[in-house]
């Protein structure tokens, strides 16, 4: 299986898998592939994304379909993947009692390097992600950020071939966000670590990737470059009208637009190719709203997600 | 601009061990980790203190015709074992109520499960880590006695009269180490609170002596036995040591029951050490 405009080999690849969770169908007929350097997996909470991650770490074993990660079928050598497997997990997870470079070093060693190896990579990653002053720090006293930072060191110090990284900017104030988005940036592209990076927050993904897989309600909404997905089939307007909004967007809807709120007042609808300004003056003159802005937009990731899912 | 710590970070290009030997690795860091203990270190000296006392009378029964009798026994190996009961009770809870407990609080089990080792090689480690600890407080004297025993009296007269003693002490030992090892391993399992854990080990080991105390005390009759923890381990030992069983009821169903316990917490264990936890 091969994403369209996709050359290489994908790091992962899953066919037709489905996770049940007792009467909860998590994963359904998920077909994705993962294509080399950064994806992101993007989706709202509760998608699917976490348990895409823990079915290809084998974790959880799906009621049916296939996976390969790194060209090895998942169900037969889930080890030999974990082996060259990095795994920042969502949740907070650390080794009691342990200071930071002897929980990386441990974390090396249970991924098959030798002791001193493991500590002298441990000193290394440790100083990588910004840690290096509080390596000798018990990991239990650390803040949230420096929590996700260590999470990050203990997912690299045997230099996996490949990251998944489960919402890595959790809890971090701006500051930090934008170191680890760094880290991830650098990793891809300066380090030649593949990386499957998933998370809710759209900006994070649009700096840091760049190919995309949009989950929605345990299925593959749209998968591909962003470049591509951005280069949508609909042209984008930012409007911003007086008058019946909800009428309006009714309106929009019945003549094949989508439309979704920005936050602000700002409306971004994305028309068919065969539509255009003229035809939103006309919908507006019909609904009697008076249009206060509109300009031609560049696509956005969010459009790309938000026609994926459909979200209003 | 290229950041600074951009030459702190580079491909590892050294050996990589082949999946397998993780439990070592949980096993000898988790001994490690105890070592460190001092209080730790004063358990195991009080443990050994009833090793270092019969050393003394060994040695003196060997060397002074009037002191016979302190000379060893089969007896005196089968009691050497249930002196020790209240230290293996103690090293099972000290070392391993927070075993697994403590992973499970600080969700360490799904980083240990993302790298290359199974479930079960997470289970031997920890079970690696407790074993150790219990038969350095049983096994190991207890060969140690014989050896000294041996060394003490320049002959083999003793051993070669009690041929059976060596594998008696050993698979006493075992039996003894593995039920105590594997139901703490399955009851740290189920908590996420070491403290909680180490009171529900106590509980069911004085508990069930509790309950079988008072069913003997009101029948008269011992056939009951194997309600209770203790009483089964006692029961197998006194057949394993060809000694006289003390109890009523029958050894045979000791054994079904050590094992049944045994297999509960297998069963557990498989159920509960999971790289992620499914509620439906």
């Amino acid at each position: 299986m091969s994403i369209p405009g996709s050359e290489d080999q994908p790091v992962a690849s899953l066919d037709n898998v489905s996770v049940r969770f007792g009467a909860q169908e998590a994963l359904r007929d998920v077909s994705a592939s993962f294509a080399p350097g950064a994806v992101g997996l993007l989706g709202p909470n509760g998608a699917g994304k976490s348990t895409l991650l823990k079915v290809l770490l084998g974790f959880v074993t799906p009621t049916a379909g296939r996976m390969d990660v790194l060209g090895i079928d998942v169900a037969a050598h889930p080890q030999r993947i974990r082996a060259r497997l990095g795994y920042m997990p969502e949740s907070d997870g650390h080794i009691p009692g342990m200071n930071a470079v002897s929980f990386v070093a441990y974390c090396g060693q249970l991924a098959g390097l030798p002791r001193s190896d493991a500590m002298q990579r441990a000193h290394e990653v440790l100083h990588y992600v910004g840690l290096g002053e509080a390596r000798y720090r018990n990991t239990e006293t650390y803040s949230t950020g420096m929590k996700q930072r260590i999470k990050l060191a203990q997912a690299l110090v045997h230099d996996p071939d490949l990251l998944f990284l489960d919402e890595p900017t959790n809890g971090m104030d701006p500051k930090g966000r934008e170191e680890m988005l760094e880290l991830v940036v650098d990793l891809a592209t300066r380090k030649s670590v593949n990386l499957i990076l998933s998370s809710h927050l759209l900006p994070d993904v649009e700096a840091t990737c760049d190919r995309v897989v949009v989950m929605h309600q345990g299925t593959v909404a749209t998968q591909g470059s962003i470049a591509d997905l951005k280069g949508l089939r609909r042209q984008v307007f930012e409007v911003r009208i007086k008058g019946d909004v909800d009428t309006f967007i009714a309106a929009l809807e019945a003549e094949g637009a989508e439309c979704h709120g920005t936050g602000e007042d700002l409306l971004r609808v994305l028309v068919t190719p065969d539509q255009g300004p003229r035809d939103l003056f006309s919908l507006a003159a019909r609904q009697q709203v008076q249009v206060r802005h509109l300009r031609p937009s560049v696509p956005t990731l969010e459009d790309v997600f938000a026609e994926a899912i459909g979200e209003e | 601009m290229t950041p600074i710590h951009d030459q702190s970070y580079r491909r590892y290009t050294g050996v990589r061990q082949e999946p397998g030997t993780a439990w070592l690795v949980i096993a000898a860091t988790g001994i490690r980790t105890v070592l460190t203990k001092k209080f730790f270190w004063l358990v195991l000296l009080a443990a050994w203190g009833q090793f270092f006392v019969r050393a003394v009378m060994f040695y003196l029964s060997a060397n002074f015709s009037n002191l016979d009798l302190l000379a060893p026994s089969v007896e005196t190996f089968r009691q050497f074992f249930e002196i020790q009961e209240i230290f293996v009770l103690f090293v099972t809870v000290y070392v391993g109520s927070g075993l697994i407990a403590n992973d499970r609080r600080s969700n360490a089990l799904q980083i240990y499960l993302s790298k290359p080792l199974t479930r079960a090689e997470y289970v031997a480690g920890k079970l690696g880590t407790l074993l150790f600890f219990l038969l350095l407080v049983t096994l190991v004297p207890a060969l140690m006695l014989l050896f000294l025993e041996m060394m003490f009296s320049a002959s083999l007269a003793f051993v070669g009269a009690n041929l059976f003693l060596l594998p008696a002490i050993t698979l006493y030992a075992l039996v003894e180490v593995l039920l105590s090892a594997f139901t703490m391993l399955a009851l740290s399992s189920l908590s996420t609170s070491a403290r909680y854990t180490a009171m529900l080990y106590a509980g069911v080991v004085l508990f069930t002596a509790a309950v079988f105390g008072i069913v003997n005390g009101i029948t008269n009759s011992s056939s009951l036995a194997w309600l209770s923890f203790r009483a089964n381990l006692d029961q197998i030992g006194d057949v394993i040591f060809r000694l006289q069983p003390r109890f009523e009821s029958p050894w045979l169903l000791s054994v079904v029951v050590v094992a049944l316990l045994i297999g509960l917490s297998v069963w557990v264990l498989e159920r509960r050490v999971r790289g992620v936890e499914v509620v439906t």
